[in-house]
């Protein structure tokens, strides 16, 4: 089947809403909470196909298929699920949940907050890979799932797939970790501490409370994913892709927009800052800078990964800078001390950290073959 | 007898194996099959690991070459290195390697010392081509070529024991005429080997 045109079609946003008091990593608590999630493909009989796919940094839950014919943008993972593809919805049933303190549906800071009746801003509390984990397992229980076919994320996405093996090493079979990294560099933190000030000292910022005041920090959510964006490309990649090329083919000698990769940032700065809410975008760099599974080991990741029994797939990409081939090694490195089944592919591509939402073959069939090998 | 019987016979059940330039995960699916074995196999060509994948075998991909020290001493039952040691850039670091992971090693590799690469130097004046070493001198990647001497004489300067060994004809049997003169008859040597 053609990769490029199979598609799960239109597909339906499902919500669930979870009443009872959920406990944070943080001791900070939350009275239930909404998750809106989607699901592609059928769960069979005895429910062993189902895969939880894990979104990153910015996702959300429209992972496959469109909402409506004439959308041009399909789900961020589209490349990968669908029938055939490397997530194969002709077998599997994927399902794909928009993780807590997100802003398109599941609750997150521009939720009403049932306390105060207020929008929760920046008092909604800092979340963890563990808290997003611990929700998801609360939607495995919802869907009546008692073991994950796999768990498989891209980037933090990956950070989770990796943490389901860990703290629900009975309910996972197979984690697929992908341009993930064991924790952040101070690199890493510090591209996310730049995208962090440019929200907050945008005065429409207004200390977090910028809905209250009916307006928007879009200059700074704006510069934060155009930083964003840099680390997700490659040198290589951006040179292939615009160059130095000039819009008008001839220097202005000014400021405005010259250069073909100026107008690339500005226009995804532009999209993301009238979609995505500030204080989420707050609160999950946070959460990826908050990431070490082996901070409760003193550093050990061997021992973090003691408890772990899936079988392991660490996919890095060459160009990726933002999460280097070095760092998955140091999760597959890990993964072998502590004796467990794991196996590590560096795939050639040039897109850098992005290279994950691309169907490169090598990495389709990779996964493919991984998935399907339980025979 | 065939290279992989001998190979089995030399590991016992549940044994804990790491092949290294595993191919397309053969030997490990086998072993997984009659000896049960927890299986990881080490490999850089992309189609072989896409291979040990649909077998469902673990596959790192790393370069021997390039080391092997994430992989801890005597963490191995057995480590197998088979027809893989003559396309490597440093065969005695390998060598030094593989028996500190494994507690012991399986080292299987083609004879240069085998008749028909001697007359193929001596009549024709050529480097050999043959039909376990198929590829003319510039394109082929088996750069380190020995012969059984030349191995044995590697693993005593290293201190490496060979434990056992076993020689097989060009059509993979081990046969009882090889005995006379190994390093003549023999095509390929299947070594077990520890430090």
């Amino acid at each position: 089947m053609d990769n490029k045109i199979s598609t799960v079609g239109k597909v339906q946003t499902q919500s669930v809403k979870f009443e009872d008091r959920f406990i944070l990593e943080s001791g900070k608590q939350l009275e239930g909470f909404e998750m809106v999630f989607e699901t592609y493909g059928n769960l069979n009989q005895d429910k062993t196909n189902a895969i939880l796919i894990c979104h990153a940094l910015s996702g959300n839950h429209h992972a496959a298929g469109y909402y409506e014919k004439s959308d041009e943008r399909k789900g961020w993972w589209d490349n990968l699920i669908g029938p055939g593809k490397a997530i194969d919805t002709d077998k599997y049933f994927v399902v794909s949940p928009n993780n807590l303190g997100g802003c398109h549906g599941t609750t997150g800071p521009a939720s009403v907050n049932p306390k105060t009746n207020e929008v929760y801003g920046p008092d909604f509390p800092v979340i963890t890979v563990l808290d997003w984990v611990n929700c998801q397992a609360l939607l495995t229980d919802y869907l009546d799932i008692k073991i994950w076919h796999s768990v498989i994320g891209g980037s933090l996405g990956g950070m989770q797939a990796l943490k389901w093996a860990m703290v629900y090493p009975e309910r996972i079979n197979k984690a697929g970790v992908i341009a993930a990294a064991p924790k952040l560099s101070a690199q890493n933190i510090a591209f996310n501490e730049v995208a962090r000030q440019a929200i907050i000292t945008d005065p429409d910022y207004q200390e977090g409370h910028y809905l209250k005041a009916g307006k928007s920090p879009k200059r700074g959510l704006r510069l934060a994913r155009m930083v964003g964006h840099i680390t997700y490309l490659s040198e290589e990649a951006m040179r292939d892709k615009f160059g130095r090329e000039l819009k008008e083919g001839k220097l202005g000698f000014g400021f405005d927009v010259e250069f073909e990769v100026e107008s690339y940032l500005r226009y995804q700065g532009d999209i993301f800052s009238e979609n995505f809410d500030a204080n989420t975008y707050l609160l999950m760099t946070k959460l990826l800078d908050y990431f070490d599974p082996a901070d409760k080991h003193n550093g050990d990741l061997v021992k973090a990964f003691e408890p772990i029994k899936a079988q392991v797939l660490v996919i890095a990409f060459t160009s990726d800078w933002r999460f280097s081939p070095e760092r998955s090694k140091e999760i597959s490195n890990a993964l072998l001390e502590a004796n467990k089944n794991v196996s590590y592919l560096e795939i050639e591509s040039t897109h850098g950290h992005d290279s994950f939402l691309f169907s490169e073959d090598r990495y389709v069939n990779a996964i493919k073959a991984f998935l399907g090998n339980n025979q | 007898m065939s290279t992989l019987s001998v190979i089995e016979n030399w590991i016992e059940d549940n044994n804990k194996v790491l092949d290294l330039g595993c191919g397309d995960g053969e030997i490990l699916f086998e072993l997984k099959k009659t000896k049960n074995i927890n299986s990881l196999g080490v490999e850089i060509e992309e189609k072989n690991i896409e291979e040990c994948l649909l077998k469902n075998i673990n596959v790192i991909e790393q370069d021997i070459d390039d080391g092997l020290d994430n992989f801890s001493s005597d963490s191995f039952d057995v480590v197998i290195l088979s027809q893989t040691i003559q396309v490597l850039k440093n065969p005695n670091t390998a060598l030094e390697e593989i028996t500190r992971i494994g507690k012991t090693s399986i080292v299987t590799i083609p004879n240069f010392g085998h008749w028909k690469s001697r007359l193929s130097l001596l009549i024709k004046g050529r480097m050999p081509v043959t039909s376990p070493l198929p590829e003319s001198w510039y394109g082929t990647p088996n750069i380190h070529l020995c012969t059984l001497s030349d191995f044995e004489i590697l693993c005593s300067e290293l201190s490496i024991t060979v434990e056992e060994r076993v020689t097989v004809n060009s059509y993979n049997e081990n046969k009882w005429y090889l005995s006379f003169w190994p390093n003549l008859l023999s095509a390929s040597a299947i070594y077990k080997i520890s430090r």
